[in-house]
């Protein structure tokens, strides 16, 4: 049982990560119908930039604001310069611009920092704390909060604010919110904004714990993404629930089964929900005009 | 003799119903339209019966044969082709290509020979040139054969779509809105070609919104209103049907009620 | 001055005097090495046009085939006391399998998850061979047996250098699968599958059978990245689980994509560029990520054709 639980603790704290990259996946996705393939680098930014921030000299909590800050900033740098001048491109060459910038970010990581494994201290120590026969670190607990805080944050911005409307709006019906004069290109900025900087701070939260380097975006996007189209591709809230599945099945299956292939958990995953239930859990079947 | 039989046939989108439950058939060699005003069900209905959608109830059958639900290549190879309204003509193949790949039924699939360059490719792609060449003829595109499709103009590329849905022979041809977008020019040349198809054997059921172009070329009309079929008939009687006159009275369509029994008998 | 002759027998005259030309130049027999690299890398990229260039897919996972093939070669005749050769054609049709049986449900899938989908399966692959120590030699790679046709030709008296003679037998590879894949350009299933790739939907309405064709595409150019991973593998008389990492798939991409997707002189266009940086500039590989990332977007968004159909293009209009 305490196995169990141990494994249990494992998947929700590595599924809170994913359910954050699953986010950004799905908020860029609903503004601008582009699969941002670059969505991992993002996780990996704000890990290694902080590292590097405080290696020099910065304080943690400013190196972190640092590197959400930058990431932001590349983030809306991504749209603006790779995705905004391929409008009307088809969806094949969208795919390979956002491949493109996943390893262009990649290579920018590996040149401008280095490819070594890195870590900084976690928030609030490394003494774990016994529950029920395993054990927590407090990062883990770190993690769990902060993804929930970010989607309790972003569910208020879009049901209490005009700009999260605004956002809501333009991904329900592109057209129709530009005709009701919502700028959507600046909405198609603030997603990638806001997806950058989630990624970001997923990675500042899950470094002390598993590490970063310049190519842990790759798996990272693959196992979001998992959790974004098993969710439905739609809600944040499916996206939530998503990421914490993808992350408890791999951690069940890395305890039971093979800790050599737990992931490939997430490839099956995308298999299984895109020929057995394609619209996931909370998506809903869209219309496609001829 | 019937070609094509629409029995009840109905679209559901969600809660929204798109088309209730249509039902009307295409004689042999007939030309055929479905007119009414925008959102009354048209394009959802033709795409019901080219296989594009699944309909939610009815049959669609075709020389006999339930083909309800059936996929589009399964459709073509029983002789139903189609064109676009938002055209879909294959850009990155010349207009000679464009029409020869709808000669694919043909053709047949042989892989191997295709990847050798064996005597049989080369005698097909023979046959297939020929073939799209007289079709090209027939639409009047002969000239532009080796331009790049997007080279074309609006009226050539719909022209160009109804070329490639001819060469697969079929014996019944959907037109989605072939005068769509066309000025008065274009639009007696289309209505010219049609009439000459249909002359050829082959039925035509065509989804249009330009009344003169309808009631000139068509046997018969099918006229739908909010989701419902509300009119059939020879284009005359449709044309002084009340309802007919009132959908087009009350929707804001291009024509006028007066307009529309003017230009039937104009 | 050209015009006689057909665009296809244009590139496959190109290619076979560069091919020929080419060793004149050569400083050192080094380079017979970098030409066989080319041609090998050429063949995946043209596989890779058949692919995406024609039927309008997408497969960011296409060097897991180059590493069945690799592997082929490796286990074969240690394992199943197979020739050389025939390990080829035996890899070759694994492949042929693989792809019949993961392509027929994944190529159902819209095109951003059939990238994902390819992503994942290349990574599969690549997971298969790095874990699988005790059959494959995990990360350490194992040695492949030499294809023996060095020591035949002695035996007839002739007398050739290892990379002169990979040199030729790639090249001749490439020309001949360049010769397949033009001629089926021009054939009745090229049309079919270039249909494809501007509107399925009107594909099928004129009898294409489009999960059929696009299945057909993935099988023939899978078939293409194993022979040359077989190729390399023998080549080099070594192989590692990297020749079917995500790294070598994007290489292949990119280097058709820069080429020109839909051009099989691109392809060996965009092999030769990017098989040959990275013998320029040493660093490369510190900058590979970096430049083929930059690359795979610039060519998107400036140059979505790729050089030689926008480099042809131009010539065209110019002499109009």
């Amino acid at each position: 049982m305490s196995e169990f639980l141990q494994f249990l603790f494992s998947g929700i704290t590595v599924g809170s990560v994913y359910a954050l990259v699953a986010l950004g996946f799905i908020l860029i996705f609903n503004a601008s119908g582009v699969v941002n393939f670059a969505q991992g680098e993002f996780v990996m930014l704000g890990g290694m930039i902080t590292f590097f921030a405080h290696d020099a000299g910065l304080p943690m909590a400013a190196a972190a604001a640092l590197a959400v800050l930058a990431t932001c900033i590349i983030g809306v740098a991504l749209y603006k310069f790779a995705i905004e001048p391929a409008r009307g491109a088809s969806v094949v060459a969208l795919i390979i611009i956002t491949i493109g910038a996943s390893i262009f970010l990649r290579g920018l990581a590996q040149v401008v920092f280095d490819k070594q494994i890195h870590r900084f201290p976690a928030i609030s120590g490394d003494a774990p704390i016994a529950v029920g026969g395993a054990s927590i670190l407090p990062q883990s607990l770190w993690i769990v909060g902060g993804a929930l805080a970010v989607f309790v944050a972003l569910y208020l911005f879009f049901a209490r604010t005009l700009a999260g409307k605004a956002v809501l709006a333009t991904a329900n019906n592109r057209l129709a919110a530009q005709l009701v004069g919502i700028g959507t290109n600046n909405m198609m900025t603030l997603s990638f904004a806001l997806s950058a900087a989630i990624g970001a701070l997923g990675g500042i939260l899950v470094t002390p714990l598993t590490m970063t380097s310049y190519d842990v975006g790759l798996t990272l996007a693959l196992k979001g993404f998992a959790g974004a189209i098993l969710g439905g591709m739609g809600s944040p809230f499916g996206a939530l629930v998503g990421g914490l599945l993808v992350g408890l099945i791999e951690a069940m299956t890395a305890g039971y089964i093979s800790s050599e292939y737990k992931d490939a958990v997430a490839f099956i995953v995308i298999l299984l929900v895109l020929f057995v239930m394609p619209n996931g859990l909370f998506g809903r079947s869209p219309l496609e005009r001829v | 003799m019937t070609i094509l039989e629409v029995a009840g046939l109905g679209m559901d989108f969600g809660g929204l119903t798109a088309v209730e439950a249509v039902s009307f058939s295409v004689r042999r060699g007939g030309i055929m339209s479905v007119i009414g005003p925008n959102g009354a069900g048209k394009t959802t209905l033709f795409n019901m019966v080219s296989g594009i959608y699944r309909p939610t109830r009815g049959r669609v059958v075709l020389d006999g044969r339930d083909v309800t639900g059936l996929a589009p290549h399964k459709l073509a190879a029983m002789g139903m082709s189609r064109t676009f309204q938002n055209l879909k003509v294959f850009q990155q193949m010349s207009v000679l290509q464009n029409v020869m790949a709808g000669r694919h039924l043909s053709e047949g699939v042989h892989v191997v020979s295709d990847l050798l360059g064996l005597p049989g490719a080369a005698r097909r792609n023979r046959e297939s040139e020929e073939e799209a060449h007289r079709l090209l003829r027939l639409v009047g595109l002969e000239r532009g054969a080796f331009r790049e499709a997007s080279e074309l103009s609006y009226g050539g590329l719909k022209r160009l779509e109804i070329a490639r849905a001819l060469a697969t022979q079929p014996r019944l041809l959907l037109l989605d809105e072939p005068a769509a977008g066309c000025n008065a020019v274009e639009t007696g040349e289309i209505d010219e070609l049609i009439s000459r198809i249909a002359e050829t054997g082959v039925a035509v059921l065509l989804v249009e919104h330009d009344m003169k172009l309808v009631m000139k070329i068509s046997a018969h009309v099918v006229v739908m209103e909010q989701v419902r079929k509300i009119s059939e008939g020879p284009p005359q009687e449709v044309a002084n049907d009340p309802r007919v006159i009132e959908a087009y009275l009350g929707s804001g369509a291009e024509t006028g009620a007066k307009g529309v029994g003017e230009r039937a008998q104009g | 001055m050209m015009r006689g002759l057909s665009p296809s027998s244009l590139t496959l005259l190109t290619l076979l005097v560069l091919m020929v030309v080419a060793p004149a130049l050569f400083p050192s027999s080094y380079y017979y090495r970098v030409g066989a690299l080319i041609f090998i890398n050429g063949l995946a990229a043209t596989g890779l046009v058949i692919l995406v260039g024609y039927a309008g897919q997408v497969s960011l996972g296409h060097a897991g085939f180059s590493g069945v093939g690799a592997y082929a070669c490796a286990l074969g005749p240690v394992h199943l006391g197979l020739p050389p050769v025939l390990c080829v054609v035996l890899g070759a049709a694994l492949s042929a399998l693989l792809a019949w049986g993961v392509g027929r449900p994944i190529l159902r899938l819209k095109a951003h998850y059939l990238a994902v989908a390819t992503l994942g399966f290349g990574i599969l692959i690549y997971m298969a061979i790095n874990n699988e120590g005790w059959l494959t030699g995990g990360p350490d790679g194992m040695s492949v047996k030499a294809l023996g046709l060095k020591g035949l030709l002695r035996d007839f008296g002739i007398k050739v250098k290892a990379s002169e003679l990979w040199y030729w037998i790639s090249g001749g590879v490439l020309l001949l699968g360049a010769f397949i894949a033009l001629n089926l350009r021009n054939s009745p299933a090229g049309r079919a599958l270039r249909s494809l790739h501007d509107s399925e939907v009107a594909a099928s309405t004129i009898g294409i059978d489009v999960a059929r064709m696009k299945v057909m595409a993935f099988v023939i150019s899978a078939v293409y990245a194993s022979v040359a991973g077989s190729l390399v593998a023998m080549m080099n008389r070594f192989v590692t689980p990297d020749v079917a990492g995500f790294l070598h798939s994007i290489e292949l991409l990119t280097m058709t994509v820069l080429g020109g997707a839909s051009s099989v002189l691109g392809a060996t266009v965009g092999a030769t560029i990017l098989t040959a940086l990275p013998q320029v500039l040493t660093v490369f590989e510190d900058f590979e990520n970096l430049s083929l990332g930059l690359i795979m977007m610039l060519v998107m968004i400036f140059l979505r054709q790729g050089l030689v159909p926008t480099l042809a293009r131009r010539w065209r209009r110019r002499a109009t």
